[in-house]
Protein backbone atom coordinates (compact mmCIF):
# COMPACT_ATOMS: atom_id res chain seq x y z
CA UNK A 1 0.00 0.00 0.00
CA UNK A 2 2.49 2.72 0.82
CA UNK A 3 4.76 1.32 -1.82
CA UNK A 4 1.55 2.43 -4.10
CA UNK A 5 1.56 5.64 -2.48
CA UNK A 6 5.33 6.00 -2.90
CA UNK A 7 4.54 5.28 -7.01
CA UNK A 8 2.54 8.28 -7.07
CA UNK A 9 5.36 10.75 -6.50
CA UNK A 10 7.55 9.03 -9.58
CA UNK A 11 6.32 10.91 -12.37
CA UNK A 12 7.37 14.48 -10.66
CA UNK A 13 10.13 13.23 -8.97
CA UNK A 14 11.72 11.54 -12.39
CA UNK A 15 10.99 15.07 -13.97
CA UNK A 16 12.15 16.95 -10.61
CA UNK A 17 15.86 15.01 -10.79
CA UNK A 18 16.23 16.04 -14.61
CA UNK A 19 15.00 19.35 -14.64
CA UNK A 20 16.00 20.40 -11.19
CA UNK A 21 18.88 18.52 -10.04
CA UNK A 22 20.80 17.50 -13.05
CA UNK A 23 20.99 21.26 -14.01
CA UNK A 24 22.26 22.10 -10.63
CA UNK A 25 25.18 19.28 -10.64
CA UNK A 26 25.69 20.67 -14.17
CA UNK A 27 26.57 23.85 -13.40
CA UNK A 28 28.58 22.82 -10.60
CA UNK A 29 30.54 20.68 -13.01
CA UNK A 30 30.87 23.20 -15.62
CA UNK A 31 32.39 25.74 -13.20
CA UNK A 32 35.33 24.11 -12.68
CA UNK A 33 36.20 23.78 -16.75
CA UNK A 34 37.39 26.26 -18.94
CA UNK A 35 37.39 26.39 -22.54
CA UNK A 36 40.08 27.90 -24.64
CA UNK A 37 40.10 28.58 -27.96
CA UNK A 38 43.95 27.27 -29.26
CA UNK A 39 46.18 29.42 -30.78
CA UNK A 40 45.04 32.00 -33.05
CA UNK A 41 41.22 31.19 -32.15
CA UNK A 42 41.04 28.90 -35.31
CA UNK A 43 40.19 25.42 -34.98
CA UNK A 44 38.31 23.74 -32.08
CA UNK A 45 38.29 25.25 -28.27
CA UNK A 46 39.93 22.90 -25.82
CA UNK A 47 38.02 22.11 -22.60
CA UNK A 48 40.33 21.61 -19.65
CA UNK A 49 40.13 21.35 -15.90
CA UNK A 50 40.58 24.50 -14.34
CA UNK A 51 39.42 24.26 -10.59
CA UNK A 52 38.25 27.25 -8.86
CA UNK A 53 39.69 29.75 -11.68
CA UNK A 54 36.28 30.44 -12.91
CA UNK A 55 35.56 31.88 -9.25
CA UNK A 56 38.72 33.44 -9.11
CA UNK A 57 37.89 35.24 -11.81
CA UNK A 58 34.39 36.11 -11.00
CA UNK A 59 35.72 38.04 -7.36
CA UNK A 60 37.76 40.18 -9.64
CA UNK A 61 34.64 40.72 -12.00
CA UNK A 62 33.68 44.25 -11.49
CA UNK A 63 31.26 44.39 -14.20
CA UNK A 64 29.39 41.51 -12.26
CA UNK A 65 29.77 43.05 -8.66
CA UNK A 66 28.64 46.59 -9.94
CA UNK A 67 25.67 45.03 -11.50
CA UNK A 68 24.93 43.22 -8.13
CA UNK A 69 25.66 46.53 -6.34
CA UNK A 70 23.30 48.11 -8.56
CA UNK A 71 20.61 45.70 -7.78
CA UNK A 72 20.99 45.13 -3.67
CA UNK A 73 21.15 48.79 -3.74
CA UNK A 74 17.96 48.99 -5.55
CA UNK A 75 15.89 46.18 -3.67
CA UNK A 76 16.97 47.67 -0.19
CA UNK A 77 15.26 51.07 -1.16
CA UNK A 78 12.66 49.73 -3.09
CA UNK A 79 10.97 46.49 -1.38
CA UNK A 80 10.59 48.39 2.11
CA UNK A 81 8.61 51.18 0.24
CA UNK A 82 6.44 48.84 -1.46
CA UNK A 83 5.77 47.03 1.46
CA UNK A 84 5.04 50.02 3.33
CA UNK A 85 2.78 51.17 0.74
CA UNK A 86 1.04 47.63 0.34
CA UNK A 87 0.42 47.65 5.04
CA UNK A 88 -1.06 51.03 4.50
CA UNK A 89 -3.09 50.33 1.76
CA UNK A 90 -4.54 47.18 3.22
CA UNK A 91 -4.73 49.33 6.53
CA UNK A 92 -6.77 51.97 4.82
CA UNK A 93 -8.91 49.32 2.98
CA UNK A 94 -9.46 47.51 6.53
CA UNK A 95 -11.51 50.76 7.70
CA UNK A 96 -14.05 51.04 4.77
CA UNK A 97 -17.32 48.99 4.70
CA UNK A 98 -16.46 45.35 3.33
CA UNK A 99 -18.70 45.95 0.55
CA UNK A 100 -16.47 48.72 -0.81
CA UNK A 101 -13.14 46.86 0.11
CA UNK A 102 -14.14 44.02 -2.13
CA UNK A 103 -14.84 46.11 -5.40
CA UNK A 104 -11.96 48.29 -4.55
CA UNK A 105 -9.79 45.13 -4.07
CA UNK A 106 -10.70 43.98 -7.39
CA UNK A 107 -9.83 47.29 -9.40
CA UNK A 108 -6.37 47.43 -7.41
CA UNK A 109 -5.92 43.80 -9.07
CA UNK A 110 -5.76 45.21 -12.47
CA UNK A 111 -2.05 45.03 -12.05
CA UNK A 112 -1.12 42.13 -10.57
CA UNK A 113 -3.35 40.68 -13.88
CA UNK A 114 -1.26 42.52 -16.28
CA UNK A 115 1.30 40.06 -17.35
CA UNK A 116 4.72 41.74 -16.58
CA UNK A 117 6.06 42.25 -20.63
CA UNK A 118 3.14 43.73 -20.78
CA UNK A 119 2.99 45.78 -17.80
CA UNK A 120 6.55 47.09 -18.95
CA UNK A 121 5.49 48.18 -22.36
CA UNK A 122 2.59 49.93 -20.80
CA UNK A 123 5.62 52.47 -18.80
CA UNK A 124 7.73 52.27 -21.46
CA UNK A 125 5.93 53.81 -23.44
CA UNK A 126 4.19 56.30 -20.70
CA UNK A 127 7.31 57.52 -20.13
CA UNK A 128 8.26 57.99 -23.72
CA UNK A 129 9.08 61.58 -24.52
CA UNK A 130 7.78 60.74 -27.86
CA UNK A 131 4.43 58.88 -27.15
CA UNK A 132 3.50 59.12 -23.18
CA UNK A 133 1.53 61.88 -20.83
CA UNK A 134 4.20 61.98 -18.40
CA UNK A 135 6.63 63.98 -20.01
CA UNK A 136 4.56 66.74 -21.02
CA UNK A 137 2.58 66.41 -17.61
CA UNK A 138 5.78 67.06 -15.41
CA UNK A 139 6.56 70.07 -18.22
CA UNK A 140 3.45 71.84 -16.53
CA UNK A 141 5.27 72.36 -13.84
CA UNK A 142 8.37 73.02 -15.23
CA UNK A 143 10.05 69.58 -14.40
CA UNK A 144 12.08 68.34 -17.76
CA UNK A 145 11.77 64.35 -16.47
CA UNK A 146 13.48 62.22 -18.83
CA UNK A 147 12.63 58.94 -17.48
CA UNK A 148 14.91 57.16 -19.82
CA UNK A 149 18.35 58.66 -18.14
CA UNK A 150 20.73 57.16 -16.10
CA UNK A 151 19.88 59.15 -13.03
CA UNK A 152 16.02 58.46 -13.41
CA UNK A 153 16.37 54.85 -14.95
CA UNK A 154 15.96 53.11 -10.89
CA UNK A 155 13.47 55.01 -10.64
CA UNK A 156 11.45 54.44 -13.31
CA UNK A 157 12.06 50.90 -13.13
CA UNK A 158 10.83 51.07 -9.06
CA UNK A 159 7.67 52.63 -9.91
CA UNK A 160 7.02 49.84 -12.51
CA UNK A 161 7.57 47.27 -9.59
CA UNK A 162 5.88 49.26 -7.22
CA UNK A 163 2.35 49.48 -10.12
CA UNK A 164 2.91 46.04 -10.59
CA UNK A 165 3.82 44.40 -7.06
CA UNK A 166 1.11 46.57 -4.36
CA UNK A 167 -2.01 45.66 -5.14
CA UNK A 168 -0.61 41.60 -4.92
CA UNK A 169 1.08 42.44 -1.31
CA UNK A 170 -1.62 44.39 -0.02
CA UNK A 171 -3.89 41.41 -0.97
CA UNK A 172 -1.83 39.19 1.28
CA UNK A 173 -1.36 41.59 4.36
CA UNK A 174 -5.37 42.44 4.30
CA UNK A 175 -6.01 38.80 4.43
CA UNK A 176 -4.03 38.38 7.26
CA UNK A 177 -5.90 41.30 8.45
CA UNK A 178 -9.30 39.68 8.35
CA UNK A 179 -7.58 36.93 10.37
CA UNK A 180 -7.03 39.08 13.75
CA UNK A 181 -9.59 38.35 16.10
CA UNK A 182 -11.81 41.47 15.86
CA UNK A 183 -12.73 41.43 19.85
CA UNK A 184 -9.39 42.37 20.63
CA UNK A 185 -9.90 45.64 18.60
CA UNK A 186 -13.31 46.11 21.13
CA UNK A 187 -10.74 45.42 24.29
CA UNK A 188 -8.29 47.73 23.11
CA UNK A 189 -11.41 50.02 22.45
CA UNK A 190 -12.61 50.05 26.07
CA UNK A 191 -9.06 50.79 27.25
CA UNK A 192 -9.42 53.86 25.01
CA UNK A 193 -6.98 53.70 22.38
CA UNK A 194 -7.17 55.30 18.97
CA UNK A 195 -7.35 53.89 15.74
CA UNK A 196 -4.20 55.17 14.69
CA UNK A 197 -3.13 53.34 18.19
CA UNK A 198 -4.84 50.27 17.30
CA UNK A 199 -3.20 50.07 13.68
CA UNK A 200 0.09 50.64 14.88
CA UNK A 201 0.19 48.20 18.17
CA UNK A 202 -1.80 45.61 17.40
CA UNK A 203 -2.79 45.33 13.21
CA UNK A 204 1.28 45.88 11.97
CA UNK A 205 2.78 43.43 14.82
CA UNK A 206 -0.13 40.76 13.73
CA UNK A 207 0.64 40.44 9.99
CA UNK A 208 4.31 41.08 10.09
CA UNK A 209 4.94 37.22 9.10
CA UNK A 210 3.32 38.22 5.90
CA UNK A 211 4.89 40.95 5.36
CA UNK A 212 8.38 39.52 5.98
CA UNK A 213 7.28 36.20 3.58
CA UNK A 214 6.34 39.31 0.50
CA UNK A 215 9.85 41.25 1.02
CA UNK A 216 11.90 37.95 1.10
CA UNK A 217 9.74 37.20 -2.15
CA UNK A 218 10.82 40.61 -3.29
CA UNK A 219 14.04 40.76 -2.67
CA UNK A 220 14.93 37.26 -4.02
CA UNK A 221 13.05 38.78 -6.92
CA UNK A 222 14.90 41.69 -7.47
CA UNK A 223 18.53 40.34 -7.25
CA UNK A 224 17.35 38.58 -10.25
CA UNK A 225 15.79 41.30 -12.07
CA UNK A 226 15.87 40.57 -15.90
CA UNK A 227 13.17 41.24 -18.28
CA UNK A 228 12.42 44.73 -17.12
CA UNK A 229 15.93 46.44 -17.99
CA UNK A 230 16.20 44.36 -21.05
CA UNK A 231 12.83 46.00 -22.55
CA UNK A 232 14.41 49.36 -21.10
CA UNK A 233 17.41 48.42 -22.89
CA UNK A 234 15.22 48.23 -26.47
CA UNK A 235 14.67 52.29 -25.50
CA UNK A 236 17.72 53.04 -24.10
CA UNK A 237 20.94 51.03 -24.51
CA UNK A 238 23.03 53.89 -23.34
CA UNK A 239 21.53 53.73 -20.11
CA UNK A 240 21.01 50.24 -19.67
CA UNK A 241 24.00 48.52 -21.09
CA UNK A 242 24.42 44.55 -21.22
CA UNK A 243 25.41 43.91 -17.89
CA UNK A 244 23.30 46.29 -16.32
CA UNK A 245 21.51 43.26 -13.68
CA UNK A 246 23.49 40.17 -12.81
CA UNK A 247 21.33 38.02 -14.62
CA UNK A 248 21.87 40.52 -17.72
CA UNK A 249 25.64 39.74 -17.03
CA UNK A 250 25.61 36.15 -16.88
CA UNK A 251 23.19 35.73 -20.02
CA UNK A 252 25.67 38.28 -21.82
CA UNK A 253 28.41 35.48 -20.91
CA UNK A 254 26.38 32.60 -22.51
CA UNK A 255 24.37 33.84 -25.43
CA UNK A 256 26.97 36.91 -26.67
CA UNK A 257 30.37 36.06 -25.25
CA UNK A 258 29.78 32.48 -25.32
CA UNK A 259 31.45 31.39 -22.59
CA UNK A 260 29.22 28.75 -20.89
CA UNK A 261 31.85 27.72 -18.10
CA UNK A 262 32.51 31.41 -16.47
CA UNK A 263 28.64 31.91 -17.08
CA UNK A 264 27.61 28.65 -14.74
CA UNK A 265 30.11 29.93 -12.43
CA UNK A 266 28.35 33.61 -12.19
CA UNK A 267 25.13 31.69 -11.48
CA UNK A 268 26.51 29.95 -8.96
CA UNK A 269 27.83 32.82 -7.17
CA UNK A 270 24.54 34.45 -7.16
CA UNK A 271 22.42 31.68 -6.42
CA UNK A 272 25.30 31.74 -3.44
CA UNK A 273 24.34 35.72 -2.52
CA UNK A 274 20.54 35.07 -3.04
CA UNK A 275 20.31 32.22 -0.99
CA UNK A 276 22.30 34.12 1.93
CA UNK A 277 20.22 36.93 1.65
CA UNK A 278 17.10 35.44 1.94
CA UNK A 279 18.19 33.44 4.94
CA UNK A 280 19.67 36.17 6.76
CA UNK A 281 16.59 38.35 6.28
CA UNK A 282 14.31 35.79 7.83
CA UNK A 283 16.47 34.78 10.40
CA UNK A 284 16.95 38.56 12.01
CA UNK A 285 13.14 39.32 11.03
CA UNK A 286 11.90 36.29 12.66
CA UNK A 287 13.83 36.69 15.50
CA UNK A 288 12.01 38.93 17.44
CA UNK A 289 8.87 37.20 19.44
CA UNK A 290 5.57 37.93 17.71
CA UNK B 1 -29.71 58.52 22.28
CA UNK B 2 -32.34 55.72 21.61
CA UNK B 3 -33.33 57.48 18.29
CA UNK B 4 -29.86 58.04 17.07
CA UNK B 5 -28.65 54.22 17.42
CA UNK B 6 -30.50 52.24 15.43
CA UNK B 7 -29.13 54.62 12.34
CA UNK B 8 -26.03 54.50 12.90
CA UNK B 9 -25.54 51.22 13.63
CA UNK B 10 -26.93 50.44 9.91
CA UNK B 11 -24.57 52.96 9.05
CA UNK B 12 -21.62 50.88 10.73
CA UNK B 13 -23.67 47.92 9.44
CA UNK B 14 -20.82 46.31 7.87
CA UNK B 15 -17.99 47.92 9.70
CA UNK B 16 -15.19 46.48 11.39
CA UNK B 17 -16.47 46.13 15.07
CA UNK B 18 -16.81 49.13 17.08
CA UNK B 19 -15.47 51.56 14.38
CA UNK B 20 -16.63 54.91 14.83
CA UNK B 21 -14.75 56.72 12.53
CA UNK B 22 -14.24 60.73 12.52
CA UNK B 23 -15.17 62.69 9.19
CA UNK B 24 -11.71 64.05 8.98
CA UNK B 25 -10.14 60.22 9.57
CA UNK B 26 -12.57 59.05 6.62
CA UNK B 27 -11.93 62.00 4.30
CA UNK B 28 -8.41 60.77 4.51
CA UNK B 29 -8.61 56.59 4.21
CA UNK B 30 -10.83 57.51 0.91
CA UNK B 31 -8.50 60.22 -0.47
CA UNK B 32 -6.10 57.41 -0.40
CA UNK B 33 -7.68 54.74 -1.73
CA UNK B 34 -9.11 56.71 -4.35
CA UNK B 35 -5.46 58.33 -5.30
CA UNK B 36 -4.34 54.41 -5.32
CA UNK B 37 -7.42 53.54 -7.37
CA UNK B 38 -6.30 56.04 -10.23
CA UNK B 39 -2.34 54.81 -10.03
CA UNK B 40 -3.62 51.29 -10.43
CA UNK B 41 -5.98 51.74 -13.40
CA UNK B 42 -4.58 54.96 -15.86
CA UNK B 43 -2.42 53.23 -17.80
CA UNK B 44 -4.24 50.53 -18.28
CA UNK B 45 -6.65 53.20 -19.54
CA UNK B 46 -3.49 54.70 -21.34
CA UNK B 47 -3.19 51.80 -23.47
CA UNK B 48 -6.89 51.21 -23.80
CA UNK B 49 -7.00 54.61 -25.50
CA UNK B 50 -3.41 54.13 -27.63
CA UNK B 51 -5.22 51.32 -29.19
CA UNK B 52 -7.97 53.31 -30.86
CA UNK B 53 -5.54 55.78 -32.19
CA UNK B 54 -3.64 55.59 -35.69
CA UNK B 55 -0.11 56.69 -35.80
CA UNK B 56 -0.28 60.14 -36.30
CA UNK B 57 -2.21 60.80 -33.22
CA UNK B 58 -0.31 58.47 -30.58
CA UNK B 59 2.57 61.00 -31.15
CA UNK B 60 0.29 64.08 -31.42
CA UNK B 61 -2.94 63.82 -29.46
CA UNK B 62 -3.14 63.73 -25.94
CA UNK B 63 -2.26 60.33 -24.67
CA UNK B 64 -5.29 59.96 -21.57
CA UNK B 65 -8.09 60.37 -23.79
CA UNK B 66 -9.25 59.57 -27.54
CA UNK B 67 -9.30 60.92 -31.09
CA UNK B 68 -10.33 59.31 -33.85
CA UNK B 69 -11.23 55.77 -33.77
CA UNK B 70 -9.12 53.54 -35.03
CA UNK B 71 -9.55 50.60 -33.35
CA UNK B 72 -10.23 48.04 -35.69
CA UNK B 73 -8.01 49.66 -38.43
CA UNK B 74 -5.26 48.97 -35.83
CA UNK B 75 -6.57 44.96 -35.15
CA UNK B 76 -6.92 44.39 -38.98
CA UNK B 77 -3.75 45.33 -39.24
CA UNK B 78 -2.31 43.40 -35.78
CA UNK B 79 -3.78 40.38 -37.00
CA UNK B 80 -2.48 40.59 -40.70
CA UNK B 81 0.90 42.35 -40.31
CA UNK B 82 3.68 39.78 -41.64
CA UNK B 83 1.28 37.06 -42.70
CA UNK B 84 -1.08 37.26 -39.20
CA UNK B 85 2.53 36.14 -37.50
CA UNK B 86 0.83 37.54 -34.22
CA UNK B 87 -2.58 35.11 -33.65
CA UNK B 88 0.04 32.14 -34.82
CA UNK B 89 2.02 33.37 -31.47
CA UNK B 90 -1.03 33.69 -29.76
CA UNK B 91 -1.51 29.92 -30.70
CA UNK B 92 1.41 28.83 -29.50
CA UNK B 93 1.32 30.53 -26.10
CA UNK B 94 -2.49 28.90 -25.57
CA UNK B 95 -1.07 25.52 -26.47
CA UNK B 96 1.95 25.59 -24.34
CA UNK B 97 0.03 27.06 -21.29
CA UNK B 98 -2.44 24.52 -21.79
CA UNK B 99 -0.66 21.43 -23.00
CA UNK B 100 2.05 22.22 -20.52
CA UNK B 101 -0.37 23.19 -17.28
CA UNK B 102 -2.53 20.25 -17.74
CA UNK B 103 0.54 18.14 -17.51
CA UNK B 104 1.84 19.87 -14.67
CA UNK B 105 -1.76 19.76 -12.81
CA UNK B 106 -1.41 15.62 -13.26
CA UNK B 107 1.69 15.20 -12.03
CA UNK B 108 1.67 17.54 -9.14
CA UNK B 109 -1.38 16.56 -7.72
CA UNK B 110 -0.64 13.05 -7.56
CA UNK B 111 2.56 13.87 -5.73
CA UNK B 112 0.68 16.10 -3.53
CA UNK B 113 -1.67 13.46 -2.93
CA UNK B 114 0.96 10.63 -1.95
CA UNK B 115 2.59 13.07 0.05
CA UNK B 116 -0.45 13.96 2.22
CA UNK B 117 -1.59 10.22 2.18
CA UNK B 118 0.85 7.95 2.55
CA UNK B 119 3.26 7.47 5.43
CA UNK B 120 6.24 5.47 3.17
CA UNK B 121 9.75 5.64 3.48
CA UNK B 122 11.62 8.34 2.06
CA UNK B 123 8.57 10.46 2.24
CA UNK B 124 10.78 12.90 4.67
CA UNK B 125 13.71 13.41 2.01
CA UNK B 126 11.22 13.73 -1.04
CA UNK B 127 9.13 17.08 1.21
CA UNK B 128 12.82 18.50 2.48
CA UNK B 129 13.57 18.49 -1.87
CA UNK B 130 10.66 20.59 -2.37
CA UNK B 131 11.21 22.82 0.46
CA UNK B 132 14.74 23.23 -0.62
CA UNK B 133 14.17 23.50 -4.49
CA UNK B 134 12.02 27.51 -3.49
CA UNK B 135 15.75 28.61 -2.49
CA UNK B 136 17.26 27.54 -6.22
CA UNK B 137 17.21 31.12 -7.76
CA UNK B 138 15.52 30.29 -11.21
CA UNK B 139 18.79 31.90 -12.43
CA UNK B 140 21.16 28.87 -11.64
CA UNK B 141 19.13 27.29 -13.60
CA UNK B 142 18.99 28.55 -17.13
CA UNK B 143 22.66 28.14 -18.33
CA UNK B 144 22.42 24.36 -17.32
CA UNK B 145 19.48 23.80 -18.86
CA UNK B 146 19.87 24.90 -22.03
CA UNK B 147 23.25 22.91 -22.04
CA UNK B 148 21.37 19.88 -20.91
CA UNK B 149 18.34 20.84 -23.33
CA UNK B 150 21.33 20.82 -25.87
CA UNK B 151 22.32 16.92 -25.41
CA UNK B 152 18.31 16.38 -25.43
CA UNK B 153 17.65 17.83 -28.20
CA UNK B 154 14.83 19.93 -27.25
CA UNK B 155 16.19 23.26 -27.78
CA UNK B 156 14.10 25.43 -30.41
CA UNK B 157 11.21 23.01 -29.91
CA UNK B 158 8.12 23.56 -28.47
CA UNK B 159 9.08 20.76 -26.22
CA UNK B 160 11.48 22.70 -23.90
CA UNK B 161 9.07 25.35 -22.70
CA UNK B 162 6.29 22.60 -22.01
CA UNK B 163 7.99 19.34 -20.31
CA UNK B 164 9.88 21.28 -17.95
CA UNK B 165 6.89 23.26 -16.78
CA UNK B 166 5.44 19.53 -15.87
CA UNK B 167 7.33 19.82 -12.74
CA UNK B 168 6.80 22.45 -10.18
CA UNK B 169 7.89 21.95 -6.67
CA UNK B 170 5.57 24.70 -5.51
CA UNK B 171 2.22 22.66 -7.31
CA UNK B 172 3.49 19.69 -5.33
CA UNK B 173 3.26 21.69 -1.96
CA UNK B 174 0.36 23.27 -2.56
CA UNK B 175 -1.75 20.36 -3.52
CA UNK B 176 -0.10 18.68 -0.77
CA UNK B 177 -1.38 21.46 1.87
CA UNK B 178 -5.14 21.08 0.15
CA UNK B 179 -5.16 17.52 0.42
CA UNK B 180 -4.16 17.83 3.96
CA UNK B 181 -7.47 19.74 4.05
CA UNK B 182 -9.76 18.06 1.39
CA UNK B 183 -9.04 14.25 2.07
CA UNK B 184 -10.30 12.42 5.19
CA UNK B 185 -8.44 9.47 5.55
CA UNK B 186 -11.08 7.81 7.33
CA UNK B 187 -13.10 8.03 3.66
CA UNK B 188 -9.97 6.51 2.00
CA UNK B 189 -9.48 3.71 4.53
CA UNK B 190 -13.10 2.63 3.84
CA UNK B 191 -12.72 2.33 0.13
CA UNK B 192 -9.85 0.21 0.94
CA UNK B 193 -12.09 -2.03 2.94
CA UNK B 194 -14.68 -2.18 0.09
CA UNK B 195 -12.05 -3.78 -1.52
CA UNK B 196 -10.81 -0.61 -3.99
CA UNK B 197 -7.22 -0.35 -4.93
CA UNK B 198 -5.30 2.34 -4.29
CA UNK B 199 -5.17 4.05 -7.91
CA UNK B 200 -8.72 3.48 -7.83
CA UNK B 201 -9.13 5.28 -4.62
CA UNK B 202 -7.17 8.07 -6.28
CA UNK B 203 -9.35 8.45 -9.32
CA UNK B 204 -12.45 8.03 -7.97
CA UNK B 205 -12.58 9.81 -4.40
CA UNK B 206 -8.91 11.74 -3.74
CA UNK B 207 -9.00 13.54 -7.48
CA UNK B 208 -12.29 14.11 -7.07
CA UNK B 209 -12.36 15.79 -3.83
CA UNK B 210 -9.21 17.64 -4.94
CA UNK B 211 -11.06 19.63 -7.94
CA UNK B 212 -10.66 22.93 -6.19
CA UNK B 213 -7.45 22.71 -5.29
CA UNK B 214 -6.57 21.29 -8.85
CA UNK B 215 -8.02 23.86 -10.36
CA UNK B 216 -6.18 26.39 -8.33
CA UNK B 217 -2.86 25.04 -9.12
CA UNK B 218 -4.26 24.99 -13.03
CA UNK B 219 -5.30 28.75 -13.33
CA UNK B 220 -1.37 29.53 -11.25
CA UNK B 221 0.29 27.59 -13.45
CA UNK B 222 -1.43 28.62 -16.68
CA UNK B 223 -1.06 32.64 -15.70
CA UNK B 224 2.88 31.37 -15.73
CA UNK B 225 3.28 29.88 -18.25
CA UNK B 226 1.54 32.67 -20.15
CA UNK B 227 3.30 35.49 -18.70
CA UNK B 228 6.73 33.59 -18.96
CA UNK B 229 9.45 35.38 -20.99
CA UNK B 230 12.97 34.37 -19.81
CA UNK B 231 12.53 30.56 -20.45
CA UNK B 232 11.07 31.30 -24.40
CA UNK B 233 13.85 33.65 -24.73
CA UNK B 234 16.79 31.63 -24.34
CA UNK B 235 14.60 28.38 -25.59
CA UNK B 236 13.42 29.32 -29.07
CA UNK B 237 14.77 30.74 -31.90
CA UNK B 238 12.69 30.25 -34.81
CA UNK B 239 9.85 32.97 -34.60
CA UNK B 240 7.54 30.64 -35.98
CA UNK B 241 7.37 29.03 -32.42
CA UNK B 242 7.81 32.00 -30.15
CA UNK B 243 4.78 33.14 -27.24
CA UNK B 244 3.20 36.44 -27.59
CA UNK B 245 5.32 37.74 -25.09
CA UNK B 246 8.45 37.16 -27.06
CA UNK B 247 6.79 38.53 -30.04
CA UNK B 248 6.07 41.85 -28.37
CA UNK B 249 9.68 41.88 -27.38
CA UNK B 250 10.98 41.53 -30.44
CA UNK B 251 8.63 44.23 -32.10
CA UNK B 252 9.91 46.91 -29.56
CA UNK B 253 13.38 46.46 -30.93
CA UNK B 254 12.40 47.31 -34.03
CA UNK B 255 13.75 50.42 -34.15
CA UNK B 256 11.55 53.58 -35.66
CA UNK B 257 14.25 54.51 -38.04
CA UNK B 258 12.94 51.89 -40.23
CA UNK B 259 10.25 51.62 -42.79
CA UNK B 260 7.70 50.73 -40.19
CA UNK B 261 6.72 52.38 -36.92
CA UNK B 262 5.65 49.35 -35.00
CA UNK B 263 4.40 51.29 -31.83
CA UNK B 264 0.75 51.12 -33.02
CA UNK B 265 1.22 47.13 -33.13
CA UNK B 266 2.98 46.74 -29.70
CA UNK B 267 0.07 48.75 -28.16
CA UNK B 268 -2.70 46.66 -29.78
CA UNK B 269 -0.92 43.62 -29.36
CA UNK B 270 -0.69 44.04 -25.22
CA UNK B 271 -3.99 44.76 -24.83
CA UNK B 272 -4.55 41.46 -27.08
CA UNK B 273 -2.50 39.67 -25.07
CA UNK B 274 -4.09 40.57 -21.89
CA UNK B 275 -7.89 39.65 -22.68
CA UNK B 276 -7.67 35.68 -22.11
CA UNK B 277 -5.40 35.54 -19.41
CA UNK B 278 -8.13 38.72 -17.85
CA UNK B 279 -11.03 37.09 -19.04
CA UNK B 280 -9.88 33.58 -17.06
CA UNK B 281 -8.65 35.00 -14.00
CA UNK B 282 -11.83 37.23 -13.58
CA UNK B 283 -13.67 33.52 -14.43
CA UNK B 284 -11.75 31.92 -11.67
CA UNK B 285 -11.43 34.67 -9.12
CA UNK B 286 -11.92 32.46 -6.26
CA UNK B 287 -9.22 29.96 -6.99
CA UNK B 288 -6.63 32.28 -7.28
CA UNK B 289 -7.49 33.89 -4.05
CA UNK B 290 -7.64 30.65 -2.10
CA UNK B 291 -4.55 29.75 -4.34
CA UNK B 292 -3.04 33.02 -2.55
CA UNK B 293 -4.18 32.36 0.92
CA UNK B 294 -2.52 28.01 0.64
CA UNK B 295 0.46 29.80 -0.29
CA UNK B 296 0.69 32.32 1.84
CA UNK B 297 0.30 29.72 4.89
CA UNK B 298 3.82 28.59 5.27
Amino acid sequence: MALKGASFTVPFFGGFILFTVVPVILALSKSLYTARSSGLGFGAKTVSFSGLENFARVLHDQKFWGSLWRVSLFAVIVIPLIQFASLTLALLLDSVRRRYAGRLRIAMLVPYMTPGIVATLIWIYLYSPAVGPLTPFFKLFGIGANFYGSGMIWVSVGNLMAWGSIGFNMLIVYGALQAVPRDIFDSARVDGASEWRIAWSIKVPYVRRSLVLVSVLGIIGTLQIFSEPLLFRSMTPETVTKDFTPIMTIYNQAFAVGDFNYAAALSIMLALVVGLVSATFYKLTNRAPT
Amino acid sequence: MSTTTPARRRYDDDLPAGHHPSKLSRTLVWTGLVLFLIYSVSPIWFLIVSATKNQRDLYTSNGLWFADFHLFDNARQLFTYHNGIFLRWMGNTLLYGVVGTVGMTVICVACGYALAMYRFRGRGVLMGCIIASFLIPGALLTIPSFLLYTRLHIVDTPWAIIVPHFFSAFSVYLAKVYAEGAVPPELIEAARVDGAGEYRVFFTIGARLMTTGSATIFLLGFVGSWNSFFGPLVFLRGEQKWTVMLGLYSWLNVKVDQSYDLTGLVIVGSIVSLIPIVALMLAMQRYWRSGITLGSLK
